[in-house]
């Protein structure tokens, strides 16, 4: 029992970072049709920066700052530098693309992820980079209940993303901007009629996807410590994974598929097989496509003569 | 931009009544004169002189990959250019048909098979697998159906790294299939009517016959009743249904076609590198195969074949620094003369550039001794560029670094400026691209591969959305 819920908080812990990436995913599918197959990258650079102002700051084992202040501008630097290489990439990437068939973007998008990943190798070499965060907040300090130990690192990773997805919940449902953002994603054409300005939109999104993105770099960094430059690779399939088996472009989804994904893994890879830990969750979220054709919460694809 | 409402064989019309302007203006005309068979038989001639013009194993070698290059495009244009079905689990295929033909043709379990039966037997697998896998399509469209084709290349490289020591319930010994992370080494040479094909030259011919007799099916293929059939309802399958197209049963076949050239092209593979390893398989080479697919502009077979020349070939000759400067500087003034009209203002720029770096040579020199006092990488052409390229003895690689960034900058900014603004910067982007260049990416030729890659399909996507030899359509908004 104690094992299952050990099990159960890293399965949580991993979902919340992938459910973090997974809305970038759909917000930016939702509103322009579009796989953003270099979102996985801008995590990557999210994590890189969140390494850098850490060791900016006297690295994990003598932060100039206390701790709180510390994490604070790491995660701040990492989302506002994330959130501007989503609106680039927006711009010069996919801005040109908007009205080219639908594969096209797809292919810029592949280009963007391979040139990010080469500046990476380029720009901080190949070696992997720590964190080193049990200097930082010691791994022993957290929650203790009975044998059941929850340190304060994972709380931190949890409590902080479901802090970004309540205020994104809000944004899209509460907010002009969210409105513009539904009302876009409903029918672009008929929005830009109705006086919205498309385009602020779509920067928007960019900007807000890709900043849940690079928060989601710096949790990982603090969670599993390395970071390097293909990180994003597998991050970014395992996010646009989840965003598809949640229903892409439905927000409520691509939580529940990230959190799925993450506990489909910790299970696994704990109560079955490491090895064929992978090809589990494939097996599972085969099924699900093929049960349910447009994802848990996906609305089905209407046919239209 | 393609009107609404023109379809793709007016649009063609208008191509071939187009009208040439210019130098090469009698050339075109020939060139479109001339019917795609002499076309292709010419193209033909030209890769079987290709082995007779090089002696290096390397080169030839490139051409080997160069025609898998081409006839994967070649599968995947069935499925994704013809059928319009977002196949990701193509690799799949081709990893099947390497293993496939490792599994009856090496000493893994021991069966030798002869080519002549090896070769049909993965065939018809790998198209019945690709039936098999095309079965979620009738359920599945679109992003849907990529993502669960997807899980199908990804399960088939965790079996391939996996399946070395399966437990079968009715065995004492656990079943080595796949060799796990090692492969299967030692696959047979093919041998084909008795002649047996020893090197790799001799692949290259074979390779070389396959891909004629591949294309020349699909081009009948294409003009059929099937192929009309596979547009049809790509176009819009709804529609196609009810003017009774058997929508579902195509999509099996372009999935069965598409997999049977991929399990072909694998068991070639296989046979030529004596070996298959997992890694080969991986979802990069996919990328590779869709991006060459792509770049050529899907649903046209010499598209195909174009950017399997390009994805294929253009990445090797990177690889050594002396053939690699040669290229950047070849291309810089290629895309130059392609961009920078007329001749009077391209000669200007060029000058420019050639004053620019001599100018900024003598005051750095000036300023900062150290700062040129660095030795170029490699030797060929190194000459021409002294008291030209800054390089600095110290501090080389987070100066190279800085000036990368403002580089990718520069060239952003670039596309923003119309006019004479844009001649004016394109200048030191130009200095600054050569400074990146020798100081920085020359050294790394993997890194630089992927660089120039990712940055061609950018570039090429946001100039040409429907790639270079494809027709551009009008696509209904999902």
């Amino acid at each position: 029992m104690d094992f299952f819920v050990q099990q159960l908080v890293n399965g949580v812990t991993l979902g919340s970072v992938y459910a973090l990436i997974a809305l970038g995913y759909s917000m930016v599918y939702g509103i322009l049709k579009l796989l953003n197959f270099a979102h996985g990258e801008v995590y990557m650079m999210g994590a890189f920066i969140g390494y850098f102002v850490l060791t900016g700051l006297g690295g994990a084992s003598s932060p100039m700052l206390p701790v709180a202040p510390v994490l604070i501008l790491m995660f701040l630097a990492a989302m506002l530098g994330a959130g501007l290489l989503g609106v680039v990439i927006e711009r010069f990437a996919y801005r040109p693309l908007r009205d080219a068939p639908r594969i096209a973007p797809l292919i810029s998008a592949i280009g963007v992820s391979f040139f990010l990943q080469a500046s990476a190798l380029l720009l901080f070499s190949a070696q992997f980079r720590t964190y080193n965060t049990p200097q930082l907040i010691p791994f022993s300090t957290g929650l203790e209940v009975g044998p059941l130990r929850i340190s304060l690192v994972r709380m931190l990773v949890i409590g902080s993303s479901i802090f970004l997805m309540i205020a994104l919940t809000l944004l899209v449902n509460r907010t002009r901007l969210g409105k513009a953002m539904r009302a876009v994603s409903y029918d672009r054409e008929a929005a830009a009629m109705m006086g919205i300005d498309v385009d602020r939109v779509i920067v928007a999104t960019f900007f807000i996807g890709s900043v849940l993105a690079g928060a989601a770099g710096v949790m990982v960094g603090l969670v599993f410590e390395r970071v390097f430059h293909f990180m994003g690779f597998i991050a970014g399939l395992k996010g646009f994974t989840a965003a598809v088996i949640g229903g892409i472009g439905n927000i409520p989804g691509a939580m529940l598929g990230g959190l799925l994904i993450g506990l489909a893994e910790a299970f696994s890879s704990s109560y079955i097989s490491s090895t064929f830990q992978n090809l589990i969750v494939f097996g599972i979220l085969i099924t699900v496509m093929l049960v349910r054709p447009s994802g848990l919460l996906g609305s089905p694809v209407l046919k239209k003569v | 931009m393609p009107r609404i409402g023109t379809d793709e064989w007016v649009e063609q019309q208008e191509l071939r009544t187009e009208y040439y302007t210019g130098l090469t203006a009698p050339a075109r005309r020939a060139f479109d004169r001339v019917g795609p068979g002499p076309r292709f038989l010419t193209f033909l001639a030209i890769c079987a002189l290709f082995p007779f013009l090089t002696d290096s194993p390397f080169l030839i070698r490139v051409g080997v990959n160069v025609l898998l290059f081409a006839l994967l495009a070649l599968g995947l244009n069935i499925v994704v250019g013809w059928a319009g079905l977002l196949d990701l689990g193509y690799v799949a295929f081709y990893g099947f048909g390497a293993y496939m033909y490792a599994w009856v043709s090496s000493g893994q379990f021991d069966i030798h098979l002869p080519t002549e039966l090896a070769i049909p037997l993965v065939v018809t697998a790998s198209a019945l697998l690709g039936l098999l896998l095309g079965l979620p399509s009738w359920r599945l469209v679109g992003d849907y159906l990529a993502i669960t084709t997807l899980f199908f290349a990804q399960i088939f490289v965790e079996l391939a790294l996996n399946l070395d020591r399966l437990q079968l319930p009715w065995m004492d010994e656990p079943l080595d299939l796949t060799g796990g992370p090692n492969g299967i080494p030692g696959i047979d040479r093919m041998d084909i009517l008795g002649i047996e094909l020893p090197g790799v030259r001799d692949y290259f011919f074979l390779l070389l016959i396959v891909f004629a007799l591949v294309v020349i099916g699909l081009y009948y293929v294409n003009e059929s009743r099937t192929g009309r059939g596979w547009r049809a309802s790509r176009e819009d399958p709804l529609a196609a249904e009810l003017m009774t197209t058997p929508v579902n049963r195509l999509k099996l076949l372009a999935f069965a076609m598409g997999a049977a050239i991929a399990g072909l092209s694998g068991s070639i593979f296989a046979a030529v590198q004596t070996g298959v390893f997992p890694q080969n398989f991986e979802v990069v080479l996919l990328i590779m195969i869709y991006a060459a697919l792509i770049l050529g502009g899907a649903g046209s077979i010499s598209g195909a074949i174009l950017g399997a020349i390009i994805v294929a070939s253009v990445p090797e000759i990177l690889r050594t620094p002396e053939n690699a400067r040669f290229l950047f500087y070849a291309a810089a003034i290629a895309v130059l003369v392609a961009t920078v009209r007329p001749w009077q203002r391209l000669a200007v720029v060029v000058a420019a550039v050639v004053a620019f770096g001599a100018v900024l040579y003598q005051l750095v020199a000036l300023a900062w001794p150290v700062g040129v006092e660095g030795e170029l990488t490699g030797g060929r052409f190194s000459g021409l560029l002294e008291s030209w390229m800054v390089i600095p003895a110290e501090n080389q690689e987070l100066i190279g670094n800085i000036a990368f960034v403002l580089l990718v900058a520069s060239v952003l900014t670039l596309t923003l400026l119309r006019g004479d603004a844009r001649l004016m910067l394109l200048v030191p982007t130009l200095y600054l691209a050569s400074f990146v260049w020798e100081n920085r990416l020359i050294a790394q030729p993997s890194v630089t591969r992927q660089l120039l890659f990712g940055a061609i399909l950018v570039a090429m996507m946001t100039r040409r959305p429907h790639g270079l030899l494809g027709t551009p359509r009008v696509e209904n908004p999902v």
